[in-house]
């Protein structure tokens, strides 16, 4: 069986392995005192879901922003398709950059633009379509989402699960090979919650994506998740398919998941 | 026994730890000074590095320019007539002691051109544009836009750091000019409106005192005023952190810094200008 997330006891350099989009070794970093990252191994399998779930403080966050060079990490490396993106300078990280899409935790629209324009960002910037397809494509991911008619509003007239979305679509726009989501269903009621699943399922099926997904919602978790790694205390304490992870017996796991219903006490 | 010891060695322990301290207070502002001096003339290198690069941000540009420099102009016509009145009133009172008020519109001009304009229109600027750099940009960066156009590839010196600093230096000389002519209509209306001073002499004098050099000097002076004020108000708010609280900090840390680094610079800039200048 081919496991996706490889867990590993030593940081060593990986022989570069296609089946990986990204790799990450012995990823370390502390912020003052805080100790956040202790030596994270992971890998993320292409064209499949990776879930990334653990408690709230976990450092979730901080890794997702260390795949796409926002955080230097003190020690470790992060090779995505086979290249450390640890050393290098900001300009050469634009490149890599674009094979990125990325939903921030809190959306991260920029309040300046309206929705439209916000979605309609990426296009512009690194695409030279004209203003009348960008703002017909621009207008099929918001009716896709369920936001048709706010185009023309700010950020700061919407609410918070709607602003996720228009965070999901301004992510998904460039269509890229790699999409992070940084808890995207969270704040969401359920029907939106189910739609934006469908929408993540459905991009990384159509596209074929590699997707990254920080989640606390264990339903959605197993519903969408091809392979599901904990970040607990620093590291990777367990790593497999949603069946393995279903029967795993790591304490804090077992907690998570009979605490958030998914299997039953007992 | 251990329990004498450790008590005398306590306050010994202390005295050292306050000791320690107090020469870190001591030493501590001026090394923060040298340090944030250090990181705000960096990032500026980082706005010129990324001015030369593609794409040319044209909007930012314009947008920048339009707050900076259109929406300013209210405030300056109504601060340079005030400031150009007041030192009209001051002057001739002044001059006539010794029959001198003929003289009071090239002194009033000169004042206006070489100090009062670049000096007053800068610090008008920092308060209403230099306050808004470090507030906005700094609400971005604790609200994750700043890592946002990471993501998307988009330098985010380039998009928010250089149309904001090319677009001061660029304005706030204009303004300065601004000041300076309503500034010396003020001076024009108090002291031959109300005060009586000859006209004639009032302009002849101007005509024949103020050289281009004197226009050249302020104008210089507001451009470097410009790029450190917008300078110091981005550095402020693109490396903001602590949420609400330090957005605010910044900002004040941002008119405070502003507005001594304008009037240091003053000093320094005047006595290099005029040795240049001959
Ligand atoms: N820029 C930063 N500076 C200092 N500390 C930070 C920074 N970013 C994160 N941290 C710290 O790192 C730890 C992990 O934060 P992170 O945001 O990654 O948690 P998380 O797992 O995403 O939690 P949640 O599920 O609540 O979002 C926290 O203790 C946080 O205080
Ligand atoms: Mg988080």
């Amino acid at each position: 069986m081919v496991s996706l997330f490889r867990k590993r006891k030593v940081a060593q350099v990986p022989v570069r392995d296609e089946r990986f989009q990204i790799q990450v070794r012995g990823l370390h970093k502390r912020f003052g005192d805080n100790e956040v990252l202790r030596g994270v191994d992971l890998d993320i399998e292409r064209h499949q879901i990776n879930i990334i779930i653990g408690g709230s403080g976990q450092g979730k966050s901080v890794l997702l922003k260390h795949l796409i060079g926002l955080i230097k990490p003190d020690q470790g490396q992060i090779l995505v398709d086979g290249m450390d993106i640890v050393p290098l300078k900001d300009y050469q990280l634009n490149e890599v950059r674009r094979k990125f899409g990325m939903l921030f935790q809190y959306a991260a629209l920029f309040d300046s633009l309206t929705v439209e324009e916000n979605v309609a960002f990426p296009l512009v910037e690194h695409t030279k379509k004209s203003k009348a397809e960008v703002r017909e494509i621009v207008r099929a991911k918001l009716d896709a989402l369920g936001l048709h008619g706010t185009e023309k509003r700010f950020p700061s007239e919407l609410s918070g699960g709607m602003r996720k979305r228009v965070g999901l679509a301004r992510a998904l726009v460039l269509e890229p090979d790699i999409l992070m989501y940084d808890e995207p269903t969270t704040g969401l009621d359920p029907i939106a919650t189910k739609n934006v699943d469908n929408m993540i399922a459905e991009t990384a099926e159509r596209l074929g994506v590699t997707s990254v997904v920080i989640s606390h919602d264990m339903a959605s978790t197993f519903r969408i998740g091809d392979r599901i790694a904990m970040l607990n205390e620093g590291t990777i304490v367990v790593v497999g398919t949603p069946a393995e992870i279903m029967h795993n017996d790591h304490p804090v796991l077992r907690e998570f998941l009979t605490t958030s219903g998914v299997v039953g006490h007992r | 026994m251990s329990n004498g010891s450790a008590a005398a060695q306590t306050p010994r322990r202390r005295m050292a730890q306050d000791a320690g301290r107090l020469v870190g207070k001591a030493t501590g502002p001026a090394l923060n000074v040298l340090e944030e001096i250090g990181n705000t003339v960096t990032l500026m290198g980082q706005a010129f590095f990324w001015l030369f690069r593609r794409p040319f941000r044209w909007r930012q540009m314009l947008q920048s320019m339009e707050f900076i420099g259109v929406d300013s102009i209210p405030v300056i016509l109504l601060v340079g007539l005030f400031v150009g009145a007041a030192f009209s009133l001051q002057t001739v009172s002044a001059f006539r002691m010794f029959s001198a008020d003929a003289m009071v519109g090239s002194t009033v001009t000169l004042a206006l051109c070489r100090e009062l304009g670049p000096v007053l229109a800068a610090i008008m600027v920092t308060a209403r544009v230099g306050s808004a750099m470090a507030t906005e940009l700094g609400s971005m960066r604790i609200t994750e836009q700043i890592d946002a156009l990471h993501t998307m590839a988009v330098n985010p010196v380039q998009y928010l750091v250089t149309p904001r600093i090319v677009a001061s230096i660029i304005m706030v000389p204009l303004l300065n000019m601004v000041f300076v002519v309503v500034g010396v209509l003020g001076a024009y209306l108090v002291a031959v409106g109300v005060l009586g001073v000859d006209k004639g002499y009032f302009l002849s004098n101007i005509d024949w005192y103020v050289d281009i050099e004197d226009i050249v000097q302020g104008l210089v002076k507001a451009s470097v005023f410009g790029l450190a004020l917008s300078s110091i108000g981005c550095y402020q708010g693109f490396y903001a952190k602590g949420g609400a609280r330090g957005v605010g900090l910044a900002t004040t840390r941002a008119v405070v810094q502003a507005c001594v680094s304008i009037l240091v610079l003053d000093y320094f800039l005047t006595d290099v200008l005029f040795a240049v200048q001959g």
